[in-house]
């Protein structure tokens, strides 16, 4: 039978039960955050007893499922308020998926301020203990400690020190299938394993057998189909592969969606310069890998190994947001600069969408110049690092830097960094920034997708037409690959590709011997996004807080003098199924 | 009339980043991407001056035509 842990972190105590008989069809975002609906107090303070950290692999976790290699983290948000799901990739949601563990919650505080723990989960139970070791260390310290201490082939999940510092800029990082790290990015989840005291948590899957599928023959058969879409597909299949995510950065730039120098333009002169093909080149040319996965059993690969001027292992995860973020929005011409400030965010473990934007922002106050690559390394080292009285205000994100600096261009919702594309010009993601649930996320109904990369169809970017009920369908539909451990990413080949999501579905029922349809996926992302929503407002977040900021409605965005004029009363169409 | 055309990913390969080229007058996107021998059903966006367009929109003097393959990541 699955199970689920209870990590009680007041008392120390562990409570293995019996996943309920109503969690079954759940995982992934839909079983975190149908506990979080569940048990989390919408009133409590994130920081506080009350709010309850839960990690949940997807349906799919642990099979041989392409790419089904995500796992959800969940709790109420200290930088939202809001409900806050955030998934990555690396080894865990695969080991859980072995030990038939359906979710870990972590529950209450400790009373003692200064102890910290760590967490050791094996097929023959839980083991909580203090931990020394690795407090005040970072996260690549801490995977090296832990391979030291307990071998190298356990999942880790781990916070740096500013999850320790609970900064709202950080994040959960986890050990990838290379013993690099993954993130649990958005929302500031870090600060809430802090609050726990919660240094590490570790897997152990020794001892486990593959998952059991009720029909194997069919599995195999559907699974042949979804892998096939996915290497069929040009995004899945060669785009990303090749390019990674940053082969965005000349679209974006081409169509004037490109957010720079803290949102006053929609292109940047250097784009090339930070480009995906650049990134290619570079990667070619010193001896990097292009083409490399998160997680295993990844088809897609869009991640890669970037390495220095000499060749040496500089960062992987390189992602077309972080790039964005320092090379545009921060006007940072150098990618090797961009790439250092990278890995030096996975250590620290902070968000690397909120932590650039946030500088920004910072720039605009002028705390320190735009462009300035160098500066940005030291503060994010000597300042947040050694979480110095200036590096906590940054470390408190982009709302709380302008607000602390008296800066009125501001790109947050719900308190949250706006990533990398700008709403005056792809208004479709403007929907998703202001109605999703967690607070501007592009990754919660990927609007680009029709509005600029004509996949699964067209919507003119510039025309307010049609864009609610294209945010809506994608929100739903990616709500339901979130809570199947599948990456976002299938959903190119799914748009195009009309046998992809039922091979998927086909998974899920050779899995578990269901009779899920389509319609029942669409179903279960409308039940997750409604449970969410109804958190959100019983958490005081009500629908005044669904509007993108009042800058993109004053100021026009070149080249397209594009401003951000939806109505707000279309916008609160969305929530009408 | 003179048009700049700018490539991007694969399509460079063999080809060129941007350059400004010379059509006669009448001549299509599609006419473009013949020319520079690139399949017009690899095509995956096209836009001038970053508003999208069709294959066989006729080009106008000083258009910027951008070509892409068709490219997703997010």
């Amino acid at each position: 039978m699955p199970k689920v842990i209870r990590i009680n972190m007041t008392d120390l105590s562990v409570r293995i039960d019996e996943a309920p008989a109503e969690w079954a069809g759940l995982g992934g975002r839909a079983l975190t955050s149908t506990v979080v609906a569940a048990e989390v107090p919408p009133t409590c303070h994130p920081l506080g007893p009350n709010n309850k950290l839960v990690f949940a692999p997807g349906l799919l976790s642990g099979t041989a499922a392409g790419n089904a290699g995500r796992m959800s983290a969940g709790a109420k948000s200290p930088l939202t308020g809001t409900i806050k799901e955030s998934n990555a990739g690396g080894t865990c949601g695969r080991m859980l998926g072995r030990l038939d563990i359906k979710a870990i919650i972590v529950e209450g505080q400790p009373v003692a301020a200064n102890t910290w723990y760590q967490i050791r989960i094996s097929a023959s139970g839980v083991v909580i203990e203090p931990e020394v070791e690795t407090v005040g260390l970072n996260n690549f310290a801490v995977l090296e400690s832990v391979a030291r201490r307990y071998g190298e082939d356990k999942g880790v999940i781990t916070v740096g020190t500013a999850g320790e510092n609970m900064m709202m800029i950080s994040n959960i990082s986890t050990r990838d299938p290379e013993g690099k790290l993954r993130s649990f990015g958005r929302g500031g989840l870090g600060a809430v394993m802090g609050s726990k005291r919660v240094k590490f948590i570790t897997i152990d899957q020794e001892g486990t057998r593959p998952v059991p599928l009720v029909d194997s023959a069919a599995f195999k058969a559907a699974n042949m189909v979804f892998t096939k879409a996915l290497k069929d597909h040009p995004v899945s299949g060669q785009g990303l592969p090749t390019y990674g995510t940053a082969v965005l950065v000349n679209i974006l730039h081409e169509i004037g969606g490109l957010p720079t120098r803290n949102f006053t333009s929609g292109q940047c002169e250097h784009h090339d310069m930070i480009s995906g093909e650049h990134m290619y080149d570079t990667i070619v040319a010193r001896g990097g890998e292009p083409t490399h996965g998160c997680s295993l059993g990844c088809v897609i690969q869009c991640s890669q190994v970037y390495n220095d001027k000499d060749g040496k292992y500089l960062t992987s995860g390189f992602e077309y947001e972080t790039i964005w973020a320092y090379g545009a929005d921060c006007l940072i011409d150098n990618l090797d600069l961009i790439a250092e400030c990278d890995s030096v965010m996975d250590d620290l473990g902070v968000d690397s969408i909120e932590t650039p934007v946030m500088f920004g922002v910072a720039m605009e106050a002028g705390i320190l110049k735009f462009g300035d690559g160098v500066e940005v390394l030291r503060m994010l080292r000597e300042e947040i690092g050694k979480a110095t009285p200036l590096g906590r205000i940054l470390g408190g994100g982009t709302g709380h830097v302008g607000k602390t600096y008296g800066v009125t261009r501001v790109p947050v919702v719900k308190n949250q960094a706006i990533p990398a594309y700008d709403p005056r010009s792809v208004k479709g993601i403007g929907v998703t920034y202001a109605t999703t649930t967690q607070g501007a996320d592009h990754t919660a109904g990927y609007a680009v997708t029709a509005n600029v990369l004509n996949v699964g169809g067209k919507v003119d970017p510039l025309s307010n037409e049609g864009q609610v009920e294209l945010s809506r369908n994608l929100q739903i539909a990616t709500a339901a690959i979130d809570s199947t451990g599948l990456c976002l990413f299938i959903a190119f080949p799914a748009l195009d590709i009309a046998e992809c999501l039922p091979a998927a579905v086909d998974m899920l029922n050779a899995r578990f011997g269901g009779k899920l349809t389509m319609d029942d996926v669409v179903g279960l992302g409308k039940t997750v996004l409604k449970l969410e929503h109804e958190f959100n407002l019983a958490a005081g977040i009500g629908p005044e807080q669904d509007r993108l900021p009042e800058f993109f409605e004053l100021e026009a965005i070149a080249p397209h003098n594009a401003k951000w004029d939806m109505d707000q009363k279309e916008l609160a169409t969305f929530w009408n199924f | 009339m003179w048009i700049t055309v700018r490539l991007f990913a694969n399509f460079r390969e063999n080809r060129f980043k941007e350059a400004r080229r010379q059509y006669p007058p009448g001549t299509t996107i599609a006419d473009v991407a013949t020319e520079l021998e690139i399949d017009p059903g690899l095509i995956g966006m096209i836009f001038i001056h970053g508003r999208a367009a069709e294959l066989d929109r006729v080009l106008g003097e000083d258009d910027v035509l951008a070509l892409f393959p068709l490219l997703g990541g997010g």
